[in-house]
């Protein structure tokens, strides 16, 4: 099943995790450290962000470091001007449609 | 044609809440029947060169509306909206969802709360969709992107000859 990256940031703790790693990399135990749940835990939602590509996964030495992917961020907004211009060009057809129909009746 | 009306979109990602803000030089009726009346939204619910193909539409409580978004190709994608609530030309509700030729809805799908009001000659429109998933926005975006942009010009062109009719 593809993830909906609109699910992945419904999550107050994967915001919250988001918010940590756009700082700088971060280990799974140090994101861990941040909040009051099981590494296990934190561990799912590190799955989920990384299946979304909204964060990567970089191997240094012993650890793994998790960063954010700024560009699948800015992505999600330039999709959603996408939608966007959808709704302008239907509106936009709309104020003709309300024309033409206004003016028969004068 | 340029106007200074206004128009807003913004989403809250958090949420998956849409929502669409416009105003249209036109009184409250002509507006609300824009939005209701199957044969007015045909004419401006497919943004071009995709057209709206309404085949049934009861627009009361309980009812639905089937149609589809028909491509310059003569592709199909249907879609069904249920109106869960109707207040005459101050609100409707409805629930909106991808669905297959024969009717059968993909779900879940998507919440609309439509309001209507007037001041001065002018009627504002806010739309709010609940509920809205990244998945149903690709698939709606991926189908209308093919000369998505060219269209708005061909659109002026198209809609100045139905004006003169």
């Amino acid at each position: 099943m593809r993830r909906d990256i609109f699910q992945a940031i419904a999550d107050p703790t994967r915001r919250a995790i988001i918010t940590l790693i756009a700082l700088q990399p971060m280990t799974p135990n140090a994101i861990a450290d941040n909040f009051n749940t099981t590494r296990q835990s934190v561990s799912k939602h590190l799955r989920i962000l990384t299946e979304c590509e909204l964060v990567k996964q970089e191997q240094k030495g012993r650890e793994i470091y998790y960063s954010l992917e700024i560009e699948k961020m800015k992505e999600i907004d330039k999709w959603l001007n996408k939608f966007r211009k959808i709704w302008e060009a239907r509106f936009n057809q709309l104020d003709k449609v309300l024309l033409t129909i206004k003016k028969p009746k004068k | 044609m340029t106007n200074d009306l206004l128009f807003d979109f913004t989403v809250d990602k958090t949420t998956k809440t849409v929502f669409v803000n416009r105003e249209f030089a036109a009184g409250l009726s002509l507006v609300w029947d824009a939005f209701t009346k199957q044969e007015i939204l045909d004419q401006w619910w497919g943004p071009k060169p995709w057209t709206s193909k309404t085949k049934f539409m009861d627009f009361k409580v309980g009812g639905r509306r089937f149609f589809a978004m028909v491509s310059p190709e003569g592709e199909e994608r249907w879609s069904i909206q249920k109106f869960t609530s109707i207040s005459p030309k101050t609100n409707f509700k409805m629930s909106n969802a991808f669905a297959d030729k024969d009717e059968n809805p993909e779900l879940p799908g998507s919440d609309w709360d439509l309001n209507f009001s007037e001041q001065n000659g002018t009627t504002k429109v806010s739309i709010t969709i609940y509920n809205e998933s990244l998945a149903r926005l690709e698939k709606i975006i991926e189908g209308f992107k093919e000369g998505f942009t060219m269209c708005l010009q061909q659109l002026d062109e198209l809609l100045l000859t139905l004006k003169n009719k």
